[in-house]
């Protein structure tokens, strides 16, 4: 394969994006549509990954990387499983009251690792198959199936349930012990799931709850950046990768003067200053040496300069400024924070990848290397195989810097206006009717 | 007041232990014969009732002071000075062990002397005790009861026979443990931070429940003493109340010391096998048995007020909740007031202090002072300390209060780095597009001390940017309050075009 490091900023995108989109066919289960969380063996299904798979056909069909036809047919071949998935809510069930559990069996649908009734990855599932149903607007009968089945599986999610009585909505249930005792507190990539909660023509939640939600927000001046604090960039890309954020604004951003894509821009920077600062002096931390978010890094042993070395983590939500941080940087984070900030993000993504070259394989990034965790040959530590979730990002976002498709078709799609607009968002496209060209 | 079900435990009989004994409580003492009506009687002798008395005795007032067990209360006793000494030394331990990091060597056998580390606690608390001591209170003019007090009406008490008449009062009676309801844990026995410090030997293995404040410095301190420590804490976080960043600071800090965190983990029984208390734990769906020495309950604190009959008083009051007081701090009896742990949400020796101070103001010199004015700052004395005082900005942000937090990460500030201390934050919240201090909270090795600047600020309504003129002394960790001062100088400085 070419050295991505010499390629130009265009073809590096091409192939690199190209390389992501790959991950889903080849790792969906042909009968049930289900996708991998990893490429690594017997890995269960996560829902979100499906709904990450489910939102980025659309931009492999528009690329020619998959015909039209058999991207239909692939989502189509999920949906269908899911409609008619076990819903009693059991242990062994795929899911409860519409949402899903967050890993199922990828033969039979079936829970998975004792896991949670999970809300955010249900809502990342269904804002997937909301972005094929805005996409395969043709006539035929599959796509008409594709487009009902998309709206039956979005309309049948009971939010208000979720909510347990509570103001906010819930992050699990577990038939064994009920729902999880805690709730969505500050900034997070919940605001897709609250967009579509309040969005649903069905089962829709008031709008306080987004304020009640809002209330646990940070508004924090860091390194001489204003922004709503968060500490993994994931949560500044997620609810990203569908919504369009510029120009739009809640009461709370309105208040700041600011907005949500502005704020990931911030956030972005803020990545970069806590790397050239680099308290805990991990290795390859620099100004082009940053990316810390949800990945796997290594575990067991400690890191860092000796007297003040970090435990490895594994798999954690790393944060900035206050950690946790274990000298484990996401490079697949830097790459999907493009749209945001593309002069940093390339420069990043350039280094990290000409430093790190064992961070790819088959074209795609893993999701963790750790330089200060050395092999004998000196080489960083690195994530063996891939994750469907940074693979689904990367695919979504680097279409939203190139082309702006999913934000476009997610820009048309009611449930997400009418969703904006209950949670209090009001100007930009929103304003606008929407459009041919949205469509 | 002791606790029904904990462990019953003999403190050491030691020179220190008899010397705090003849201070505040000694054997012989005999209770002095009432001589007609009181101006003042104070109910409890902890800093609340200490500073009520003294308050009024300093003014000339004659003063009776009832107390059931030894003068001082729980922050002298079993509170707050026994906690302080022994973190210290488990700081010593966890600092010698962790050496290289500030370039010395590390000891080649580190053995804790437990034996030791508990004599110094009880050296400390005695000598904290003398000025306390039953002789200088009365020589202070305060008349001194040993017994069990009783209301026997609105304007009368009795303890250890006598009868008490006043014209005003105050219950100070403080707090006590909470008790967890477990199963099998009254059975199995548990030790309390009241009671802990009468053990004489290491436990091998502790159980500490309960992730407030409480639970979380002693959980650290027993692990850095060599106890194999694990903390369960039933929410997701430790310290519900603080903000999130700092409760995960706190976590990692307590994981990397060696603590067994278990988050979002709750005890729902406790057995007694071989010797061994086995505990049953789950979170969410998952169960299963972890083996201790010792059980160490931290799960709040309770107002002392079963006994003193306070319906005959005429005072109400809730179960769990303790004295009922209006923002004057008087209860439901115009004579009476209260002040401490017994009524006060904010259970500190500070707030003891403070409101013993404004009740007797109030009752006896027409004083007006609200409680709700007043500026509490807190601490949670663990490695890093967590302090806060004002606002949260969840709070704020109820109350519709646009808020901006200024914050400055310890590792950017020299003497944070130098003395390897770079873990925590200074966060300072204020009223958006003003300076105007809503609240802070600061993460740091000396965040206690650190607090007392931004308190003083707000109190005396200093608008952080003038913090920014006022020097700070080079080298030292509030310079971070200083730097937190200057971007918000920056951020309010009108731009140019």
């Amino acid at each position: 394969m070419t050295d991505p490091v010499a390629l130009s900023d265009g073809a590096l995108q091409d192939s690199l994006q190209r390389a992501a989109w790959e991950y889903f066919p080849l790792n969906t289960h042909p009968r049930t549509g289900l996708v991998a969380d990893t490429s690594r063996a017997h890995s269960p299904c996560s829902i979100a990954v499906a709904g990450f798979a489910f939102a980025t056909y659309p931009l492999a069909v528009e690329r020619g990387w998959i015909d039209r036809a058999d991207a239909v047919q692939r989502v189509l071949a999920a949906l269908r499983f899911l409609r008619d998935s076990d819903q009693s809510g059991s242990a062994t069930a795929s899911g409860f009251k519409g949402f899903y559990y967050h890993f199922l069996d990828m033969d039979t649908g079936a829970r998975v690792w004792r896991s949670e009734l999970s809300m955010i990855d249900t809502a990342l599932l269904v804002a997937g198959a909301l972005t094929a149903r805005m996409y395969f607007a043709a006539q035929s009968a599959e796509e008409t199936e594709l487009r009902a089945l998309a709206d039956h599986l979005y309309q049948r999610i009971d939010w208000r349930w979720a909510q347990d009585g509570q103001a906010t909505i819930r992050m699990g249930w577990k038939p064994e012990s009920g729902f999880l005792h805690y709730d969505w507190e500050g900034y997070s990539e919940a605001i897709l799931m609250y967009v579509l909660a309040m969005g649903s023509p069905t089962h829709a939640i008031p709008g306080d709850c987004y304020a009640a939600w809002t209330v646990t927000y940070q508004w924090e001046n860091l390194y001489g950046h204003d922004y709503l604090y968060a500490g993994p960039l994931f949560v500044h890309q997620f609810s990203h990768a569908w919504i369009d954020f510029r120009g739009i604004r809640d009461r709370f951003m309105r208040e700041k003067r600011s907005d949500y894509f502005e704020n990931s821009r911030r956030a972005t920077c803020i990545q970069r200053e806590y790397a050239k600062r680099n308290p805990h002096e991990f290795r390859g931390y620099d100004e082009n040496g940053w990316g810390l978010s949800a990945c796997e890094g290594p575990s067991g042993v400690e890191l860092g300069a000796a007297p003040a070395a970090q435990p490895a983590l594994g798999y954690a939500a790393r944060g900035v400024p206050y950690g946790p941080d274990d000298g484990t940087l996401s490079v697949p984070s830097v790459l999907a924070s493009l749209p945001f900030a593309p002069r940093i993000v390339l420069a990043a993504v350039r280094n990290l990848l000409a430093r790190y070259p064992e961070a790819v394989s088959a074209g795609r990034l893993s999701t963790g290397v750790n330089p200060t965790l050395q092999a004998g040959d000196g080489r960083a530590w690195v994530s063996p195989g891939h994750y469907g979730l940074d693979q689904g990002i990367v695919a979504m976002m680097l279409e939203n810097h190139r082309s702006g498709q999913i934000w476009r078709l997610m820009r048309a799609c009611p449930p997400v206006r009418r969703g904006l607009r209950r949670a209090g968002f009001r100007g930009g496209w929103l304003q606008r009717r929407a459009t041919e060209e949205d469509r | 007041m002791p606790q029904p079900n904990a462990r019953r435990l003999t403190t050491p009989d030691d020179a220190h232990e008899r010397a705090r004994i003849a201070d505040l409580r000694p054997r012989a003492w005999v209770n002095p014969e009432p001589e007609g009506r009181y101006p003042l009687v104070v109910v409890g002798s902890g800093f609340a009732g200490l500073a009520a008395a003294e308050t009024a005795a300093a003014r000339g007032i004659k003063v009776a002071l009832v107390e059931r067990s030894f003068i001082g209360g729980t922050c002298i006793n079993t509170g707050c000075v026994p906690s302080k000494a022994i973190i210290r030394t488990s700081r010593l331990y966890a600092e010698m062990r962790d050496a290289a990091r500030y370039g010395g060597q590390v000891p080649g056998s580190i053995q804790v002397d437990f034996a030791a580390t508990m004599e110094r606690v009880r050296r400390i608390r005695a000598h904290l005790g003398q000025p306390n001591s039953v002789r200088r209170l009365a020589a202070a003019g305060v008349d001194v009861y040993f017994g069990d007090a009783r209301f026997v009406g609105p304007d009368a008490l009795t303890v250890g026979g006598a009868k008490l008449r006043f014209d005003k009062a105050v219950i100070a009676t403080g707090a006590r443990p909470n008790t967890p309801s477990i199963p099998g844990l009254a059975q199995a026995g548990y030790l309390t931070n009241e009671n802990v410090w009468d053990i004489t030997k290491l436990p091998p293995r502790l159980l500490v429940i309960g992730g407030g404040p409480i639970g979380c410095e002693q959980a650290q301190a027993f692990c850095r003493l060599g106890a194999h420590t694990t903390i369960v804490q039933h929410k997701p976080l430790f310290l519900e109340r603080e903000e999130r960043d700092a409760a995960q600071i706190l976590s990692t800090a307590l994981a990397r010391d060696g603590v067994e965190v278990r988050l979002n983990t709750r005890v729902c029984g406790v057995r007694t096998e071989h010797g061994e208390k086995r505990v049953d734990l789950i979170s969410d769906d998952y169960k299963n048995t972890i083996a201790v020495d010792e059980i160490l309950t931290g799960v709040g604190r309770i107002a002392n007020i079963e006994g003193l009959d306070l319906a005959s008083a005429g005072v109400e009051c809730a179960p769990g909740k303790g004295v009922g007081v209006d923002d004057f701090l008087r209860t439901s009896n115009p004579c009476i007031y209260a002040a401490g742990d017994v009524c006060l949400e904010h259970k500190y020796g500070h707030t003891a202090i403070a409101s013993a101070q404004m009740a007797v103001r109030n009752a006896l010199f027409r004083g007006r002072e609200h409680w709700s004015k007043v500026i509490i700052p807190w601490c949670t004395f663990t490695d890093p300390e967590i302090a806060h005082v004002g606002l949260y900005v969840r709070e704020a942000n109820r109350q519709g209060i646009p808020v901006k937090t200024f914050t400055i990460l310890m590792h950017e500030i020299d003497r944070a780095i130098t003395d390897s201390e770079e873990s925590g934050f200074v966060k300072i919240h204020v009223r958006e597009g003003t300076d105007r201090i809503l609240g802070a909270t600061i993460v740091a090795r000396h965040a206690g001390d650190m607090i007392n600047e931004i308190t003083l600020a707000i109190v005396a309504k200093i608008g952080l940017r003038k913090l920014a003129g006022v020097m700070h002394a080079y080298d030292t960790q509030a310079e971070a309050i200083q730097r937190a001062a200057r971007a918000c100088e920056r951020a309010l400085a009108p731009t140019t075009a």
